[in-house]
């Protein structure tokens, strides 16, 4: 079975194509870096994305927010959950942690931006 | 609550007999079914003011278009609106059209219109330079004008307000009973009480004169689509551009407006619906088809909006503008050349309901200009700095495609009639109206109007009723009421 | 009237990059003018990450990206202006601005930076025809409503246009709760970087309809749906094809037009292909003194390419205050040819190392990009695959183009197949 998997590390935007046989992947082609075939391999096994929302600032307003590691895709609803019932006091500055280890994944969500 | 005059629907009309009224030691209130001033057909229309040429001779429509155009620049002066006489020209592209325009000349000049001109092919282009050369000739009216009609409609209102009028809005009257000395206007539950009662409800006019059991006429709602293009568009058109009428109206037209953008259209459509302004492929490719018959080089890619208007065209074909019982008048079937009558329909009414018993004592108080409101645009350095000095809200931009600022939204939301809702600022400033149409300018608009009226952000409208702009904070259960 | 040496108009990645490039190359009277109430420009709402890999190595949002420059800006002690709208540009570089502290003001700058960005397209400029109710916005203000305001513009979307900001909008409609029915595109291809549409839209299951559009939008005080068509290869829709789609909100994504509103009050001449100045190799406008970079130049894909034509324009204005400027007699002129839409600069007026910033008019898998002079091949790159969406580059060096004063240089696509490689 082959499955195509559009590299995103960067704006070439490579069309890779992986070769399987069951679970095991038996070849990777198209890619026109080592980061692409990373990237695909990890597409097929555990596809994961940085997660980027906003967190509500007491007083008002929101602050930008992000994972500070990919986190795995298919649970992102769960973590978007969690990061909203979240409300940070200013003063906040970017790389501040505003949740540790989120969900028990190993990954903080830390402040996007700063908020004096 | 008893009034001496209740006026039905705050359009231009509603509202100028407000003003006229306003003079006089009355007890005033107009009621309105929008959540504001000038949003029926006042909002979507041509915006011109006819020089009087057009209308049968020996119609209401003759005597008040050219009554009313002679009215309008001194009362554009005291409104503190924009009015600029730039002319109009009925151009024909037929040789045998030459015929019309002859015959438009004898009825202008029957009618009174002053300045009339036939021109011919020579002059007509050294007018308007950039007109189609298949164009021949054309009628030129030196009197004929542009005003915005909307800023002519809140202005009289707003003058009316600060001399004493009230004004109730989304307030639609459902049901009028007759009692003893007047009548009563219900909204629902809600009802007040006038001894005179002007019905200038635009296209339900037929239906609020039902409510007192006269059916002697019918409204047919008209839909006009319109196109309007941005400033660097308006290249060297200055008069407005009528082709030789049919019988459909005065035909599509291209105009400059006030604000120096280039007005398309209307298409005619006569319709049933009394709310449908959508616009549709049709009238839309119809509107750009004139113009660029009209003006070839005409750049219709500058376009910035696209609207669409309903005229309340009568069925006796003239304004209607009677008492089917005493102390209730229809002021109805205002449709074109309305804008430009509707100076001369205030003072006529007003003399109509004092032949009917209506005491006009003149209040000396009358302030007969309008409280200013700052243009900051057209100000100088020097005085746009004393402004800024006294209310720095003028120093902060908030619409940067037409530079209006913060100071201005503010007292658009505090003056009489204070805009509550966004296009009302809207058409209050010129905020939103430039070529990103709000893309910058509506979310924080939309956080003044949050802050001005004490509201939360997510019951701002567009306007008004269901016209909720959003559903309320992120991260919450969006639970609206119109779910 | 106040003198100022260098002043950047906007205070956004291209404003503040340009700022800090001519502060390292020597000029030290500057002043950033910005009209919002922070710097960071429009980066500031685009939240999501993916900003920065090229430059920085790293992935990092938009305000992080900025945060980045206005440390910079902070640490070389560059005067900025907050809040402050620059109402007026002359031709002899006097800039009119406005504040509420300070009112109106006059300066007369040495050199100018025009860095004031783009806008996007309104509903008006798509002449979609239907009712006017409430619920249509463009992408960007939606943008703004969820990531700075924090609320929420509507609850059913679709998204006409699939430009980047329209496809990262369609993942934060959907990650805040609000369902996305489609993104309808115009064209047979997105115009957005495939990044985008992997992770925004296929990840979150929403379609992507190309060559379909909007024909009519209903609703009388909120948009209550939409009617929807596919179009034929002339772009008109097959009205057989329309079909209604309930939302209540309308995001449209349908480009972005530079904001030259005060370029053209300087009279600087314009590019039509670009919408922007037409410029040399330093990013100098053909006023001298006056200088544009970023979005308002043209409309950019990466902010990475906005920092690094920052740079350029900043070292330009640097020189062109420090140094004065010569304007060379005989310039390269620089223009697209076949498949390609535009090229910048425009102008190249000395022989040095440039990079030919271009996009392309369609899709293509593998492609020649060939720079000639009359007949004459100048240089020739390969790309494995071309998209109006993502800019393209060719770097000429200085040594090259030295043979080539005073003529044409055209850049244009051939088809690798014609050459059989």
């Amino acid at each position: 079975m082959e499955r195509e998997i559009i590299c995103t590390s960067c704006p070439m935007g490579c069309h890779v194509t992986v070769t399987m046989e069951e679970e095991r992947i038996i070849s990777i082609t198209g890619n026109t870096c080592a980061r692409g075939e990373r990237y695909a391999r990890s597409e097929i096994t555990n596809p994961t994305r940085t997660l980027t929302t906003t967190v509500a600032v007491a007083g008002g307003g929101v602050l930008p927010v992000k994972s500070d590691a990919p986190l795995p895709k298919k649970s992102i609803p769960q973590y978007l959950e969690k990061i909203h019932e979240v409300t940070v006091e200013p003063p906040v500055l970017i790389g501040d942690v505003v949740i540790e280890d989120i969900c028990g994944s190993g990954v903080n969500i830390v402040a996007a931006q700063n908020v004096i | 609550m008893l009034y001496d005059v209740a006026i039905i629907g705050a359009g231009v009309v509603g509202g100028l007999i407000a003003r006229e009224l306003s003079r006089y030691r009355l007890k005033i209130v107009m009621v309105e079914r929008s959540h504001d001033v000038a949003m029926g057909t006042t909002k979507a229309n041509s915006a011109i003011v006819h020089a009087g040429y057009d209308a049968e001779c020996g119609s209401l429509k003759a005597k008040l278009n050219v009554e009313g155009s002679r009215m309008m620049e001194s009362l554009c002066r005291k409104l503190g609106v924009k009015y600029l006489r730039n002319g109009s020209l009925v151009v024909a592209y037929r040789p045998q059209d030459m015929e019309r325009i002859g015959k438009l000349y004898e009825r202008g000049k029957k009618n009174g219109v002053e300045g009339l001109e036939i021109l011919d092919t020579e002059k007509l282009h050294q007018m308007e330079p950039s007109l189609s050369q298949e164009a021949v000739g054309a009628l030129f009216a030196p009197s004929g004008a542009i005003v915005c009609p909307y800023e002519l409609n809140i202005a009289a209102v707003g003058n009316a307000m600060d001399n004493g009028a009230e004004l109730l809005l989304d307030w639609e009257v459902t049901k009028i009973t007759e009692d003893g000395d007047g009548y009563t206007l219900w909204s629902g539950e809600n009802h007040l009480s006038a001894r005179y009662v002007i019905n200038a409800s635009g296209v339900y006019a037929d239906h609020v004169a039902a409510m007192v059991g006269d059916s002697s006429f019918t409204i047919r709602p008209r839909k006009g689509q319109y196109m309007l293009l941005d400033h660097d568009c308006v290249g060297s058109v200055t008069h407005t551009l009528f082709n030789v009428p049919n019988e459909l109206g005065k035909g599509i037209l291209v105009t400059p407006t006030v604000d120096q953008n280039l007005l398309l259209g209307p298409t005619a459509e006569d319709q049933e619906d009394r709310e449908d302004v959508s616009t549709t492929p049709e009238g839309l490719e119809k509107v750009q088809e004139n113009a660029r018959k009209v003006i070839p080089s005409v750049n219709l890619r500058g376009v910035i909006t696209a609207f669409a208007g309903l005229r309340a065209v009568g069925s006796t074909g003239d304004f209607i503008i009677e008492s089917p019982r005493q102390g209730f008048w229809n002021v109805a079937g205002i449709e074109s050349p309305g804008l430009s009558s509707a100076p001369a329909i205030a003072v006529y009414v007003t003399e109509l309901l004092a032949g009917q018993g209506l005491l006009l004592e003149e209040k000396e108080d009358f302030m007969e200009e309008r409280v200013a409101v700052h243009r900051f645009n057209e100000l100088s350095m020097e005085e746009k700095n004393r402004v800024i000095r006294e209310n720095p809200l003028y120093g902060h931009v908030i619409c940067r495609c037409e530079s209006i600022t913060e100071g201005e939204i503010v007292e658009a939301i505090r003056q009489n009639p204070g805009a509550r809702d966004l296009d009302g600022v809207k058409r209050r400033t010129r905020a939103g109206m430039g070529r990103c149409q709000g893309g910058f300018c509506g979310p924080l608009v939309t956080e003044i109007l949050s802050r001005e009226l004490g509201i939360p952000l997510e019951k701002v409208t567009k306007f008004g009723g269901g016209s909720y702009l959003n559903v309320g904070k992120t991260r919450e259960e969006h639970i609206h009421e119109n779910d | 009237m106040k003198t100022i040496d260098l002043v950047v108009i906007g205070g956004g990645p291209a404003g503040m990059g340009a700022a800090i490039a001519a502060y390292d190359a020597g000029v030290r009277d500057i002043l950033v003018l910005e009209r919002d109430h922070r710097l960071g420009g429009i980066l500031e709402q685009c939240i999501h990450n993916g900003f920065g890999l090229h430059r920085f190595k790293e992935e990092l949002t938009g305000p992080e990206y900025a945060w980045r420059f206005e440390k910079e800006l902070r640490e070389r002690k560059i005067a900025f202006r907050l809040d402050t709208m620059v109402l007026d540009l002359s031709e002899d570089k006097v800039i009119t601005a406005m504040n509420a502290e300070e009112g109106i003001f006059r300066i007369q700058a040495k050199a100018v930076i025009l860095a004031m960005g783009c806008r996007e397209r309104p509903r008006g400029a798509l002449n979609t025809p239907g009712t006017r109710p409430a619920g249509i916005y463009t992408a960007g203000t939606a943008q703004r409503y969820i990531n700075i305001m924090g609320y929420m513009p509507g609850k059913k979307a679709v998204i006409l246009g699939s430009g980047d900001i329209g496809l990262i909008m369609a993942r934060r409609m959907t990650w805040e709760g609000a369902k996305v029915e489609m993104v309808l595109e115009l064209m047979p291809y997105s115009g957005g970087l495939t990044r985008n549409i992997v992770q925004c839209l296929k990840d979150n299951d929403i379609p992507l309809l190309l060559s379909h559009t909007i024909v009519e939008i209903h609703g009388k005080e909120r948009v209550s749906g939409v009617t929807i068509a596919q179009v034929d290869e002339n772009r008109k829709p097959m009205m057989e094809t329309a079909r209604f789609v309930e939302c209540d909100t309308v995001l449209l994504s349908v480009g972005l037009l530079p904001e030259n509103e005060l370029t053209r009050k300087a009279g600087v001449p314009m590019d039509v292909r670009t919408s922007g100045a037409l410029v040399d190799q330093r990013r100098m406008t053909e006023i001298p003194g006056i200088f544009a970079c970023g979005n308002v130049l043209h409309v950019h894909d990466l902010v990475d390419y906005v920092s690094e034509e920052a740079e350029i324009a900043g070292r330009g204005a640097a020189e062109y205050i420090l140094q004065g400027s010569e304007p060379d007699p005989n310039p390269v002129t620089v223009r697209p040819g076949n498949g390609v839409r535009y090229t910048l600069p425009q102008r190249i007026d000395r022989a040095e190392d440039t990079t030919i910033f271009f996009r392309v008019t369609d899709v293509h898998p593998a492609v020649r990009i060939r720079v000639k002079a009359g007949e004459e091949t100048v240089l020739m790159r390969k790309r494995p695959r071309v998209a109006p969406g993502e800019m393209e580059t060719v770097r000429i060096l200085g040594s090259k183009l030295q043979g080539y004063m005073g003529q044409t240089l055209t850049v244009e696509l051939e088809e690798e197949a014609e050459h059989g490689t």
